[in-house]
């Protein structure tokens, strides 16, 4: 288990049990199965006082977490036949994009995510999870494939933004972003998009401009990272606690602005500590969103998406 | 000071009045001059304005109000502004180091403008069209609820009275201090260019310096025709934040608009005091009418202009 920097009193009593039983079994005499089992009681009721409470920066950091499940898990774990389409038919196919046709529960689908990798080697390949404009262009294309043959898309959001490179700029990221959203817009089936770690900037609105928008309960979805915002603002990048809590970045203060339709909640202590139970509950989420669009008119689930969008922000967080 | 206070108050007390004292009774009235910031020169107000803020020694294009480009663009200077739907103020009760109201206000005061955007209709060479400019000058032009509600009111006008949309695009990007609302107004804004595509009328895009996030990635890059003044900084991630990415220097000209015409990105580049002529012939062609009449024709009665506006 990776701790993260907040988690650290936790690491250390988890680490002292962890101590007392290797040394239970190396010296079978002495009985410490109790003290571990208090230490166990006293770590659990410190993961739930934690995480009951997360501050919006502890979120942001609980969203990057490198062992999170990733958009790949979830495709492997709740999809069926998965056939990745690789491409933007131009210059290149983006490995930070995955994508393709799959079955979810026996229907055909196109799901489409952002995938950051798992290990040094997939990371660098996958760059990240930040696309570059062939991301974006492989996106368009397999919503337009999707329109056509009447598949429900369905997008899975983690990426920390846009690839900021020369050759990104230089092909076009604005573009590829402002017509990725653009088709997400006049897509005539239904779009689906789960939030399953980082929801950042542009490159997370390109892919989650969307009919419903989930989001995992410890994930995030923001404007500019808080370091950005910080550095911005505050000139001082140190200041990312305070730049989160201003943001509103959390799932819970996105939903309170109609940003977001629900919120899956995950299991104690974060996804990255029950993987299959994250996986399981943003299955069932898929399930129950596409079935309340489901029989939807495609004029109908153009019409409600643009409206959705032209309607939020009317009410503020006072209100 | 290392100097110590008997220097300190040599200074202070005597010389400063006295250089200070020497400055106001000259009275050199302010502005009068404005410093090209690319080659030094300096510009006489009158000249500049006339020139629409480009100096005349280097061609360099200075920023213009939208208030300002609005009255050299139309007929007569006469345009009709449409008004924007009221937006809650502070949405998310934002604090940096100053409270977002406060920002808002002082922004308020300095220009004179109520948001970072105006939106108008008039006739440019007897062409009705709407027009909508954003005002870098005001919190750098950044998007948030208003300016998004400012696009979407002027695509509304635009397909209400059948007008073609011209904007002028200027920003820093999103606006922070509104947070995801301001990220939202990127799908909002491709929605009101998707009602002007859906009624068939043109929209152009100049886009002005600078151009840049979350505004690049919507509605400035959506054009029918894309056009950009010269040297205008147009991009999604600034240079800073790339050189800090990638560790390496950028090229000579890097997201400047000859540069992203050579990539393919814009349609063209265009000097700013040929503007209006190039608009005019654009959207007249788009919009199947007579090529427009050369020369310059008696500017339209205001109350004919107001009458057109159906907001």
């Amino acid at each position: 288990m990776n701790y993260l920097e907040f988690e650290k009193p936790l690491a250390e009593i988890e680490g002292k049990a962890e101590e007392l039983r290797t040394m239970g079994r190396t010296n079978p005499g002495t009985d410490v199965s109790k003290e571990a089992e208090a230490l166990d009681r006293k770590a659990e009721v410190m993961l739930k006082d934690m995480y009951k409470a997360l501050t919006p920066w502890q979120k942001c950091q609980v969203a990057r977490h490198p062992e999170r499940p990733h958009t790949r898990d979830y495709i492997d774990a709740l999809f069926s036949e998965y056939t990745s389409l690789a491409g933007d038919r131009n210059f290149a196919d983006d490995h930070a994009v995955m994508g393709g046709i799959a079955r979810f529960q026996d229907t055909p689908v196109v799901v489409i995510g952002q995938e950051k990798g798992s290990d040094t080697k997939s990371r660098i390949e996958r760059n990240f999870g930040m696309a570059r404009p062939e991301g974006y262009r492989k996106a368009i294309r397999l919503m337009e494939l999707a329109d056509r043959f009447r598949l429900p898309v369905i997008t899975l959001v983690d990426t920390p933004g846009a690839y900021p490179g020369k050759g990104a700029e230089e092909r076009g990221q604005a573009e590829a972003i402002a017509r990725s959203t653009e088709k997400c817009l006049q897509i005539g089936v239904p779009l689906i998009s789960v939030i399953i770690g980082e929801g950042g900037s542009g490159g997370a609105v390109a892919f989650a401009t969307a009919n419903r928008v989930a989001m995992l309960e410890h994930s995030v979805y923001s404007v500019i990272t808080p370091e950005g915002c910080a550095s911005i603002l505050w000139k001082d990048a140190d200041k990312a606690k305070d730049a989160a809590e201003a943001l509103r970045l959390t799932a819970q203060d996105l939903q309170k602005l109609g940003v977001i339709d629900r919120i899956v909640k995950e299991p104690m202590g974060g996804a990255q500590r029950g993987r299959k139970e994250t996986i399981e509950a943003v299955g069932k989420a898929i399930e129950t969103m596409l079935k309340e669009l489901s029989g939807k008119k495609p004029e109908g689930l153009i019409k409600d998406r643009r409206q959705k969008f032209l309607d939020m922000g009317t009410k503020g967080l006072a209100a | 000071m290392t100097e110590g206070p008997f220097r300190m108050n040599w200074i202070s007390n005597y010389v400063r009045p006295k250089i200070n004292s020497l400055f106001s009774r000259r009275e050199v009235p302010e502005n009068l001059w404005t410093k090209c910031p690319e080659c030094g020169t300096m510009l006489f107000h009158r000249e500049l304005a006339d020139n629409l803020n480009v100096c005349s020694n280097c061609e360099h294009h200075m920023a213009i109000t939208p208030r300002d480009r609005f009255t050299k663009l139309f007929d007569g200077g006469i345009f009709v502004e449409i008004k924007v739907p009221d937006v809650t103020v502070d949405p998310l009760q934002f604090r940096d180091q100053k409270k977002y109201p406060d920002r808002l206000k002082a922004a308020q005061k300095a220009s004179g403008e109520k948001e970072a955007m105006l939106v108008v209709t008039g006739e440019v060479a007897r062409t009705p069209i709407v027009a909508v400019a954003q005002d870098f000058s005001f919190m750098a032009g950044s998007m948030g609820m208003y300016v998004g509600n400012a696009i979407i009111a002027a695509a509304k006008a635009a397909v209400e009275m059948k007008r073609p949309l011209v904007l002028f695009s200027a920003a820093g990007g999103a606006r922070m201090q509104e947070g995801i609302l301001s990220l939202m107004q990127m799908p909002r804004t491709t929605v009101a260019v998707q009602m002007l595509k859906e009624a068939g009328l043109p929209y152009v895009v100049v886009l002005t310096h600078p151009t840049t996030g979350g505004v690049t990635a919507s509605y400035a890059m959506l054009g029918d025709v894309q056009i950009a003044e010269p040297n205008a900084l147009i991009c999604f991630a600034g240079p800073r934040v790339i050189e800090q990415t990638i560790r390496e220097k950028l090229p000579e000209g890097f997201q400047r608009a000859e540069y992203l015409l050579d990539h393919g990105m814009l349609d063209r580049v265009t000097h700013r005091k040929k503007m209006r002529e190039e608009l005019v012939t654009i959207v007249r062609m788009l919009s199947g009418q007579s090529p427009a009449i050369a020369g310059d024709l008696p500017a339209p009665a205001l109350a004919t202009a107001a009458a057109t506006t159906a907001t």
